[in-house]
């Protein structure tokens, strides 16, 4: 059962890399700027499911605040786009 | 200035503390109670309106409800992504009037609505009370409207009345 | 692969069965992304992956390490608490900008949506 789970941890890597390149394909390929912020969320959120599987791979607990860090700075990263393609400033 | 403006917040400030921390410990307990006091304080000097939720059992119906709702739409977002079931698909926004008025009651409505794959809230117009949302398989309008309003605002209504 | 093998088989098969869900849901919203036609259809596809992709992966992460430590371990719930408040002021704040570039460019939104709306498949 545990050969299982290994390769589960290689099929959830491989399709988290093949989501990953989908979402930097929309990040490079636009067309416009609002499918480029999609696409960067889509990435990073990608990215912590990622790190998520890595600590499963590896048993330390220490991918989880890796994970923790770049949800928080994703999130803020990605309104503050947002932001700007609403008004053309980030703070006002 | 009282010790706990808002006794949820702080609970949450706890909870959050102690599972970050992984351990239920004396000395964590007494770090995280003074975060929850201070993060108490710190709310209150930024005077938000107060949440008061009644009817702990419909908001287990309701979290229940919205559960089964987000497994169900997953699957069918899944199915129209991978292209099962080839029928022509519209897209498009619906305007919904809405009665729920309190700002915790509607933050929550953003969130169910977005959580539900398929659905994606637009904007809120304050007086009139328009809700837009923006559906991917939008077969009837009617039928989306009275979904949204019997289903989720209901029983919001209910909890933040 | 090492400290795969300390866990016992009911927990190592939830882990798996989880795990392969999550993925496959993320990856499934991610191809939404090149799939799907138009800006406005293109923003529900991410949400498979930040509702029941992250649901998923952080509960076969909670099962996995709980039975690794002998305790249960729910920090994993942080992550899909915040994923859930998240979203929609991401995916809000990203729609009204969409509509409002739309807007400016004399694009309305609606009319678009008609356009692009009854397609053929391919």
């Amino acid at each position: 059962m545990n050969a299982l789970l290994a390769y589960a941890i290689v099929f959830a890597q491989i399709s988290l890399g093949i989501a990953m390149i989908c979402a930097a394909y929309r990040i490079l390929r636009g067309p416009r700027a609002q499918d480029r912020v999609l696409g960067l969320d889509t990435l990073y959120v990608n990215a912590m499911l990622m790190l998520l599987v890595f600590g499963i791979k590896s048993g330390s607990t220490l991918y989880f605040e890796m994970a923790l860090v770049i949800a928080l700075l994703g999130f803020v990263g990605t309104v503050a786009l947002a932001k700007f393609l609403l008004r053309g400033e980030v703070i006002e | 200035m009282k010790l706990l403006p808002y006794p949820i917040a702080s609970a949450i400030f706890l909870g959050f503390w102690l599972l970050l921390n992984q351990s239920l410990s004396t000395g964590q307990f007494l770090l995280g109670a003074s975060m929850a006091l201070i993060g108490g304080w710190a709310l209150a000097a930024l005077e938000q309106p107060k949440a008061r939720p009644r009817r702990p059992l419909a908001i287990l119906r309701l979290a229940f409800i919205v559960s089964a709702d987000i497994v169900k739409s997953n699957i069918a977002v899944a199915c129209i992504i991978i292209g099962f079931g080839r029928r022509e698909r519209r897209p498009g926004f619906v305007d919904i009037p809405l009665e729920l008025r309190d700002p915790y009651g509607l933050a929550l409505l953003a969130c169910i609505i977005t959580s539900t794959p398929g659905t994606l809230w637009v904007k809120f117009e304050e007086p009139a009370g328009t809700l837009t949302i923006h559906v991917l398989d939008l077969v009837d309008k009617a039928e989306w409207i009275n979904t949204i309003k019997s289903r989720y605002e209901q029983p919001l209504l209910e909890i933040f009345a | 692969m090492s400290s795969a093998s300390e866990i016992s088989a009911l927990s190592a098969f939830f882990t798996a069965a989880l795990l392969l869900l999550g993925s496959a849901l993320t990856l499934i919203g991610s191809l939404g992304l090149l799939r799907l036609r138009s800006f406005y259809e293109r923003v529900h596809a991410p949400t498979l992956g930040t509702t029941l992709g992250v649901g998923c992966i952080a509960m076969s992460s909670i099962v996995y390490f709980s039975t690794l430590a002998g305790q249960v371990a729910l920090r994993e719930v942080l992550i899909v608490l915040f994923m859930t408040i998240t979203t929609p002021i991401t995916l809000m704040v990203l729609v009204r900008a969409a509509l409002f570039r739309d807007q400016t460019e004399g694009q309305d939104a609606s009319r678009a949506n008609i356009e692009n709306a009854p397609r053929p498949r391919e």
